[in-house]
């Protein structure tokens, strides 16, 4: 038999009840994320994209349909899953390693030895060695940004999910950021889930792209990148990259426009 | 001690090479003193040149002069009375307010129920209620700490609970999603997040601390600085009644400031970031 999908969403539906009425934000959403796949989501605002997120992480409960993780149906949070936020969120009182090192210790209280080398050694592969005792403060937003990533792998996550977490900054910073994330599932396989509105990011760091629908959120289509990996800062350059980048973008004006 | 709550303007280059006016006014708390002295030195002026009885206004010289007349050890007394007070209620109001605001914060059922009966007693007069308290209380310091206590809570409540409740809702998930004891979610997330907030309550409380002991003093009291202007007023000794307001000051001034320090000696991350 063959291994149940990372994550599975089975139809799908999300119904927000506001003071202005009911908000149906998803609809019929239906996709497979493949185990070690990397799948970027696009969509306009407002799609339902982050509800998606919060439903895998078992922070949000769907109206209808299902989500399943491993094959388990989703029911309440799940700690073996990373979350990656839009803001880095650091706790601006605790050093960069006891950023880090935050899911543990607030999960048990504290955090060991083990755990601060294990912090330092994930710090050094998001580039941030040296670091560890300055304060986030003192950091530039892609640096508070790569702490985040750290703590999101803290506790090796099988799922990672990130929520556009380049989009509050720079263009150049932005680019560096997504060469960094190659070379770390590179080294360090993930399922990884990214949200994101720029569609070059998508077609660079991704497996496959999934277009979603503005309000209510369906699935438009799903576009595979066909680029091997391992990628490099030449791969942005690559016809196929540039090429379904522009694809992409033709499919979310056309959205726009009708 | 710097007289307010940012520090000094910065200093250019210019002003940094030659030592003039503008560097000297840069220092910390050097306009401030220089303000305050220029305001006495007009009042003495006035006082003298205009000859105001010093029933009505007496000069800043006169009020002065009654310091040594009282002599240190009945200040000592009267001021230890007053700060007794005003510091064992505001420690209270702070055990009280804080666990409350979690409370509040936590429970949406408190929220509804017990705010609405926060912002009745808030909206008492607290001096309304002082001669009803130490009625109930009898002699003695509890009915002033009580008072105290009851003037000092309600910004501490208010702005501890917005603290807690402004805390980044992406932490709240991630705390969510590791399943973590709900206690830590108030003591590593929430509470950390509130220390301005509470620090900004703490600044007006304290001040209001001396407010309540005042006020407790005035309603029935032997001792304390406001008992002391009480009983100068009665006996139309303008000049210690004015001696004893510039206590008052004082008290509230270091207390402030007392609390500026902790936040700055224990808190440095929660100030705001100078450039």
């Amino acid at each position: 038999m063959q291994p149940p999908p990372a994550i599975r969403f089975d139809r799908l539906g999300q119904v927000f009840e506001t003071r202005s009425g009911r908000v149906e934000a998803l609809r019929n959403v239906s996709f497979e994320v493949a185990r070690h796949e990397f799948l970027a989501v696009l969509g306009p605002s407002g799609c339902g994209k982050s509800t998606l997120l919060r439903m895998i992480a078992g922070l949000l409960q769907p109206s209808s349909g299902a989500v399943e993780v491993f094959g388990r149906r989703v029911t309440g949070p799940r700690e073996d899953i990373g979350i990656v936020f839009q803001k880095p969120t650091l706790l601006p009182w605790a050093t960069v390693e006891e950023n880090v090192t935050f899911p543990l210790r607030h999960k048990r209280g504290r955090a060991g030895r083990p755990d601060r080398e294990r912090a330092q050694a994930l710090l050094r592969m998001v580039g941030l060695e040296g670091f560890g005792k300055r304060l986030p403060d003192e950091l530039s937003g892609g640096m508070q940004q790569r702490v985040g990533i750290a703590r999101a792998l803290l506790m090796d996550p099988d799922i990672l999910l990130m929520d556009e977490p380049f989009s509050a900054l720079d263009a150049l910073t932005r680019e560096e950021m997504g060469f960094d994330l190659l070379r770390i599932f590179g080294e360090r396989p993930k399922t990884v889930v990214f949200i994101t509105h720029s569609v070059s990011e998508a077609a660079l760091l991704a497996d496959r792209v999934l277009v979603m629908t503005g309000r209510p959120g369906r699935v438009m289509t799903e576009l595979p990148v066909p680029v091997a990996r391992p990628r490099g800062r030449e791969t942005i350059e690559d016809p196929a990259v540039t090429g379904l980048a522009a694809q992409l973008r033709n499919l979310l004006l056309q959205r726009e426009a009708a | 001690m710097t007289l307010s709550i940012e520090d000094a303007a910065p200093r250019g280059q210019a002003a940094a090479r030659r030592p003039d006016l503008r560097r000297m006014l840069a220092a910390p708390g050097a306009a401030a003193l220089l303000a305050i002295l220029g305001t006495v030195a007009l009042w003495e002026l006035a006082a003298r040149v205009l000859g105001i009885p010093g029933y009505l206004l007496p000069a800043p010289s006169a009020i002065f002069a009654t310091f040594p007349s009282i002599g240190a050890a009945r200040w000592g007394s009267h001021v230890w009375a007053t700060l007794r007070v005003a510091l064992t209620g505001f420690g209270l109001a702070i055990a009280i307010a804080v666990p409350l605001a979690v409370a509040l914060v936590r429970s949406p059922v408190l929220n509804r129920t017990l705010y609405p009966l926060l912002v009745i007693v808030q909206s008492t007069p607290v001096v309304a209620i002082a001669p009803i308290i130490i009625v109930v209380l009898g002699a003695g310091d509890a009915p002033r700490i009580v008072i105290t206590t009851l003037i000092c809570f309600f910004p501490l409540v208010v702005s501890t609970a917005t603290g807690l409740a402004a805390t980044p809702p992406e932490l709240i998930e991630l705390s969510k999603s590791l399943r973590a004891p709900p206690i830590r979610e108030i003591t590593q997330i929430r509470l950390p997040f509130a220390v301005p907030y509470i620090f900004s309550a703490l600044k007006i409380s304290v001040t209001l601390s001396v407010i309540g002991a005042v006020v407790a003093e005035f309603c029935a009291s032997d001792a304390g600085v406001g008992y002391f202007i009480q009983f100068s007023t009665s006996m139309f000794k303008l000049p210690q009644a004015w001696a004893g307001l510039f206590v008052l000051a004082a008290m509230s001034l270091a207390l402030f400031q007392a609390v500026v320090l902790a936040q700055r000696l224990l808190f440095p991350w929660s100030l705001p970031r100078k450039p």
